[in-house]
């Protein structure tokens, strides 16, 4: 085993792959070295120094993140020498950073908090040197960017840069005036951003947080002539739990109605709802699109793309602006549900639709400004009027004061509250596409999808791209123009695999006939609105979840909903008929790539 | 095509679209425009297939790829220990006296811009200061007088 090397760590012997880090080989023997610019997520920065270790035989410290363990290297984590660094850099660092830890977003969920605790900077030993402040930038629907409380670790950076390949922030001038730019420091709104919300997520302060709205909610549950009505998505229900005292991937569904229900909101149903409307209105578009190729002979985008998550839905209009047409013309759940709440649940419920506060809970960043996009007006209102992340919704129930490890638990109201199994597993990368399948299998041929116990399993999982092929046999009279065409798929998430597969696209190589896309890896339960931290551990747990929460359900296919068949027949009569191509589906715009 | 586009893509021939073409390119866009203007940015970072963030990050890390318009003749005066030492400030002062503006700003008539800079290698001659690309060292306020005259008067 040439390729296994040993050291020792603290005393304690450990073998390792040539090539790992010193922190790498410390996870292992089980001995935590604190860390700040590092992440999971992300190439080795080694710009901190917090992870400073002595190694035996070396004059100068060692950032352990970046130097390779050695073999018969022996390491000591925890020395005079060692931890006086370490406070001196703590210190440092909170010697610049905007300490006003009451007032932060982020506070308790810190990494410089954290630090700063353990190691009990105190302020008599450096100055503050903290700049001038600059304002906050609140430009964007999304994001935002408070510089003096950016500790310059460069997370955000290789977030926007390797899982995103976006690229719309950088490390702009050097040494002490270094700090993290857009293109000639342009405010947020102007520059490619796509509002992922990840460089929020791999922050580890309160540098980079969402822009939040959830004040402008308790003013409107506490106006007695609004109706605040909230939808929650899937991937909220597995990742809120983390908020509010349970471990990660557990599944808090019915606590979460029953809490919104007691903090006042006055109906609290599921965007699950809307993502099965997704999947018939979607996979009736893709039927659509392959007979207009192949018995019309007309000239149709395919392959077909996804258009649910916001994120991925302005990365393809900056960045492939001539291919916009391969995109479904559907709206995502979230603006669908939007729409119908001030038209088809306004008309039933008999409520005035301008009296109606339509609140969307998300796991995203990005749907912040997708409720705010020009063209999600077709109510004849704003269709969604405020768009919250998990963490704000956290944030809510805690002040709410409701002890919420011992609610009871309680289902989605109605109307518009039922959803199957295939809408719940639009949270995990491969949801939407698996979803799809076992309503436009059944639909062309008549029996359920030949995947054992309806489980996709090849477009499921943390692969960045996904593969999955169905022989169409035996179809249904009406589709019998794709008897024995073997129909291709792809799924990817994180806008870096989302390059990839429209390179092949633009170059006309793509193999596929339609490609699920989410911006953040992993799916919505990586989103940019989820709790922190999120890695590859976490998004795992929280998939899990998902399924489970899947296979719990007794309906698991889209069309099976019966509160979806009661509103095609009492409103919008047809799958993309008039009503639908009105209120759920969308066009979309070139934006600039620079 | 503009102009601009045309210095590009001639720059972008010689040295090629890797993205260690971007430091040249840059340098080269400086020594004929004198700075990088956001239009000079956009067209590289187009040309390179990068981010225009990416071009502004580097552009603005080295002291020498100016990002901002400049006068046609840029004053770099060393602000290192040596330099500063050896009556770098007296210099400065004389420097801010005639052409009436201070570090970091550009004269009316675009013709002076006044910086300073890190060690320029000249620590044995200091104080010293560039103007362009040209060295001027063992400065006193006299011959930063003439010097300035001279370019005043003559270029």
């Amino acid at each position: 085993m040439e390729n296994l090397i040993n050291l020792t760590i603290d005393g304690i012997d450990v073998q390792v792959e040539r090539g790992k880090s010193i922190l790498e080989a410390a996870k292992i023997a089980n001995v935590r070295i604190p860390t700040l610019c590092h992440h999971d997520d992300l190439c080795v920065a080694g710009n901190c120094r917090v992870c400073v270790v002595e190694v035996i035989g070396r004059p100068r410290l060692e950032a352990s993140c970046a130097v390779p363990a050695e073999d018969g290297m022996k390491v000591l984590t925890s020395t005079p020498k060692v931890r006086t660094a370490r406070k001196d850099i703590v210190s440092l660092l909170v010697a610049e950073h905007n300490t006003q830890c009451t007032t932060c977003y982020r506070s308790t969920n810190c990494e410089l908090q954290s630090l700063s605790a353990e190691y009990n900077i105190d302020n008599d030993d450096y100055i503050s040197v903290l700049k001038p402040q600059k304002p906050i930038d609140k430009s964007s629907w999304s994001v935002e960017k408070d510089d003096s409380k950016c500790v310059r670790c460069q997370r955000c950076v290789r977030t926007c840069a390797e899982l995103q390949h976006v690229n719309a922030l950088t490390a702009s001038g050097k040494g002490n005036h270094m700090k993290i730019s857009t293109f000639l420091e342009l405010p947020m709104n102007d520059v490619v951003c796509t509002n992922c919300g990840q460089c929020i997520t791999h922050c580890p302060t309160g540098a980079l947080t969402e822009r939040r709205y959830y004040s402008d909610i308790w003013e409107a549950i506490g106006d007695p002539t609004k109706h605040v009505i909230i939808n929650t998505a899937p991937s909220v229900r597995v990742g809120l739990g983390e908020m509010l005292g349970f471990p990660i991937g557990t599944r808090v569904t019915g606590k979460m109605v029953t809490a919104l229900k007691k903090m006042g909101f006055d109906s609290v149903l599921d965007t699950d709802f809307t993502a099965d409307l997704t999947i018939i209105e979607e996979g009736s578009e893709f039927l659509q699109r392959l007979e207009d190729a192949l018995v019309h002979k007309k000239q149709v985008a395919l392959p077909m793309l996804t258009s649910c998550s916001p994120g991925w839905v302005k990365f393809i209009e900056h960045m492939y602006p001539n291919h916009l047409d391969h995109l479904s013309t559907c709206k995502s759940p979230q603006q669908m549900f939007g729409a119908l709440a001030k038209t088809y649940y306004a008309e039933k419920m008999g409520i005035k639709p301008e009296n109606i506060v339509s609140v969307a809970g998300m796991p995203c960043a990005a749907k912040k400004f997708e409720a705010n996009r020009p063209e999600m007006k077709s109510s004849g209102y704003q269709d969604v009027d405020c768009g919250l992340t998990t963490r704000e919704l956290g944030h809510m129930i805690k002040q709410s004061g409701l002890d919420f490890t011992n609610l009871q638990e309680s289902h989605f109201d109605s109307l518009m509250g039922e959803s199957t199994g295939a809408a719940v597993i639009f949270g995990a990368t491969g949801g939407v596409m698996e979803a799809a399948l076992r309503t436009v299998y059944e639909l062309i041929t008549g029996r359920p999808v030949p995947f054992e116990n309806l489980n996709i399993v090849p477009v499921r999982g943390l692969e960045g791209i996904k593969e999955a092929s169905v022989k169409l046999e035996n179809c249904l009279p009406k589709y019998s123009f794709l008897e024995g065409v073997e129909a291709r798929f792809a799924v990817a998430h994180g806008l870096k695999n989302a390059r990839i597969i429209m390179d092949q696209i633009a170059k006309g190589e793509s193999p596929y006939h339609f490609i699920e896309v989410m911006a953040c890896p992993g799916g919505c339960i990586g989103g940019g609105g989820q709790p922190i931290p999120t890695n590859n551990a976490i998004r795992r747990k929280r998939i899990e979840a998902i399924y489970a929460e899947d296979e719990g359900l007794a309906k698991r296919k889209s069309h099976d909903n019966e509160e979806l068949k009661k509103l095609y027949q009492d409103f919008l009569k047809e799958p993309l008929g008039h009503k639908s191509h009105k209120l759920l589906h969308t066009k979309y715009r070139k934006r600039n790539r620079y | 095509m503009a102009d601009i586009q045309v210095l590009v893509k001639e720059l972008v021939n010689k040295y090629g679209t890797k993205r260690e073409a971007l430091i040249p390119i840059l340098q080269g866009v400086v020594a004929s425009e004198r700075y990088l203007s956001s239009e000079a940015m956009i067209e590289i970072a187009k040309e390179l297939d990068i981010s225009a963030a990416e071009v502004y990050g580097t552009a603005t890390f080295y002291s020498f790829l100016e990002t901002v318009p400049r006068g046609k003749y840029v004053i770099r005066i060393c602000r290192t220990i040596v330099c500063e030492m050896n009556g770098k400030k007296d210099v400065l002062k004389i420097l801010e006296e005639i052409l009436k503006i201070k570090v970091g700003e550009t004269t009316m008539d675009k013709k002076f811009s006044l910086l300073e800079t890190n060690c320029i290698g000249w620590c044995h001659q200091g104080p010293a200061m560039l103007i362009n690309d040209e060295v001027y060292s063992q400065l006193t306020s006299d011959k930063v007088r003439e010097i300035i005259q001279d370019y005043i008067r003559n270029k």
